[in-house]
């Protein structure tokens, strides 16, 4: 099948599958060097990649393994070439060494994780349950990847290609956590000229040192205070990352009592499920975070002010909802659905978990009993007029 | 108007490729849509689906389709495995050169399309694919057979284009095979 560019119907849209279409806006955002080696549901990246990359004087490689790509990838940026590896689940495990190092070299670099069904091999269908690798480090050590979870087509091209300028600033690793599904479906998707930020020189590469003291990057210190005075540099600069890098997206959400909360590909699923429960007449809302690290919290615990309940839904068994649990701090319930191994819920499942919660939470009797422990704004809810 | 179609076959006989020139054709006419292929083991030799969402006046919600109000089924396995997701009012389109058995349901509509029949006369029976999205196209309406037509250079790879007449010769013949009965969903 003819994919990419060459595609251009009457409008500025081109139809192109996920994976195509974040190779694309790779390129876009001045990506010049691509290594990496082959796993399912992500193959049209790397594909892409080695067809377009020599166009614009670019290097593909394939690796002799995960390993070795990522290694490169360290190699590549710290020379301070915009640089790229992609993989799926079982292959992002290999790379969590790597990641590590070039995360303590503060190197900027985008690694794509279109994520399959694990643990172990799994299998090759949907998944989201590599959040917490993602996430929470995913390698030793204290530190953090930059992590978005775009939910289409568009948004993955447009957060690829802003990912470039964004791990330069902060000169750090920026993930962008996708599932097979994301990857594997077409949809419409514009390329927008790309408004590059003014970015300070890349001083500390090593571009050969004529003239100049050399550069040295490497994650080996043995002495402690030195090493700790890095880990106070890269929690301060997680803590930058916190407070100017928070992204969300609601739906419908401004009325509702009900927060059905997800992110990627669960999230539209989710959405639909929204327009079913409000066919019903049940006020239910989405709030979708789009950035994964760093995780809105604040955001979300603002919602807990208004909602009586939370559902995540997610492809795993249970990874986002623990933040989603620190974000609401106990204020109201949080509930969890979540189907795994590469099983995607339907808006209809999802739909069948909030009216189970809603038979839960709600009143068994005139006298109220529903309230439980930790509903401490129950009573501002009843006192604008109950659910629905 | 919400229309979410799943394609289903045995690999090799273009399923894929009608999702795509459905998607295609909905794109040019500034509708939203999304395609997403099955990617399991099936696509080696066994089954093959894709699904297709056309949505006119908000953006696809979810791209997974798990309550077709079209199914296209292009073999035998494919009616087995996708008429009882079928919504109530959708629309069945079956391949009746390869498919030996009536439908169950009774609440959907049902158009039987010989496609491989009229692939054959036609001379090639690779667009036995081409005759059954005519026949769906011109009973549903959620494109323009005009923008399905247009789509195939875009669609099929260049070193194909000389089948482009075939094709939508195959298209006109499944075309004249059904009236315009659109959706009766929202």
């Amino acid at each position: 099948m003819a994919g990419g560019l060459a595609n251009k119907a009457s409008t500025d849209k081109v139809l192109m599958k996920g994976n195509e279409a974040i190779a694309e806006a790779a390129i876009r955002g001045g990506c010049r060097f691509f290594f990496g080696y082959p796993i399912t549901p992500q193959n049209e990246i790397p594909e892409y990649m080695s067809r377009r990359l020599p166009e614009v004087g670019g290097v593909y490689l394939q690796a002799e393994s995960e390993v070795a790509a990522i290694n490169m990838v360290y190699g590549a940026a710290a020379a301070g070439a915009r640089v790229m590896t992609s993989s799926s689940s079982p292959g992002i495990s290999l790379k969590q060494e790597g990641l590590s190092y070039i995360a303590a070299c503060e190197l900027p670099c985008v690694v794509v994780n279109m994520m399959r069904g694990g643990p172990g091999l799994g299998g090759i269908q949907p998944s989201q349950s590599d959040y917490f690798q993602a996430t929470k480090g995913g390698g030793h050590g204290d530190y953090h990847l930059i992590v978005f979870g775009p939910a289409s087509v568009q948004e993955a091209a447009d957060i690829t290609c802003e990912a470039f300028s964004i791990a330069d600033y902060y000169r750090n690793p920026v993930m962008i956590l996708g599932d097979g599904a994301l990857g594997q479906m077409m949809e419409p998707v514009e390329f927008r000229p790309v408004e590059e930020p003014e970015l300070p020189p890349k001083t500390w590469a090593t571009t050969g040192a004529r003239g100049r003291r050399p550069n040295i990057i490497t994650s080996l210190e043995l002495e402690p205070a030195l090493l700790e005075e890095l880990n106070r540099r890269l929690a301060a600069k997680y803590e930058k990352i916190k407070r100017e890098l928070v992204r969300f997206d609601t739906y419908k959400l401004e009325d509702a009592h009900w927060a059905i909360v997800a992110y990627g590909m669960m999230a539209r699923v989710a959405r639909a499920a929204v327009d079913k429960a409000r066919a019903r007449g049940i006020r239910a809302g989405l709030f979708r975070p789009i950035s994964l690290f760093p995780f809105p919290y604040d955001s979300l615990a603002r919602v807990a002010e208004q909602v009586r309940a939370f559902l995540t839904v997610e492809m795993s068994m249970g990874q986002m909802v623990e933040d989603v649990k620190l974000a609401v701090l106990g204020k109201r319930p949080v509930h969890f659905y979540g189907r795994t191994g590469g099983v995607v819920p339907t808006a209809q499942e999802i739909l069948q978990a909030l009216e189970r919660i809603i038979q839960n939470e709600a009143p068994q009797n005139a006298n109220g009993a529903w309230q439980k422990e930790g509903d401490a704004g129950a009573e501002g809810f009843w006192a604008t007029g109950g659910f629905n | 108007m919400l229309e979410e179609v799943i394609i289903a076959g045995f690999g090799g006989q273009g399923v894929m490729v009608m999702g795509y020139l459905l998607a295609y054709a909905a794109m040019r006419e500034g509708k939203n849509v999304s395609w997403i292929p099955s990617y399991g083991p099936e696509m080696r030799g066994g089954t093959a689906n894709c699904s297709v969402v056309i949505s006119r006046d908000s953006e696809v919600a979810s791209p997974i389709v798990s309550e077709p109000t079209t199914l296209i089924a292009m073999n035998r396995p494919s009616l087995d495995k996708f008429e009882r997701m079928l919504v109530p009012g959708g629309l069945l389109v079956v391949n009746a050169s390869l498919v030996d058995r009536e439908p169950e349901r009774r609440d959907i509509d049902i158009l039987k399309v010989p496609a491989n029949d009229i692939a054959n006369e036609l001379g090639n029976m690779r667009v036995a694919n081409m005759v059954v999205l005519g026949a769906f196209v011109a009973r549903r309406g959620c494109v323009e057979p005009a923008s399905v037509i247009g789509s195939l250079e875009k669609v099929l790879p260049p070193h194909h284009h000389d089948l482009i007449p075939l094709n939508e010769e195959a298209f006109a013949r499944g075309a004249g095979l059904a009236s315009l009965r659109p959706s009766m969903q929202p």
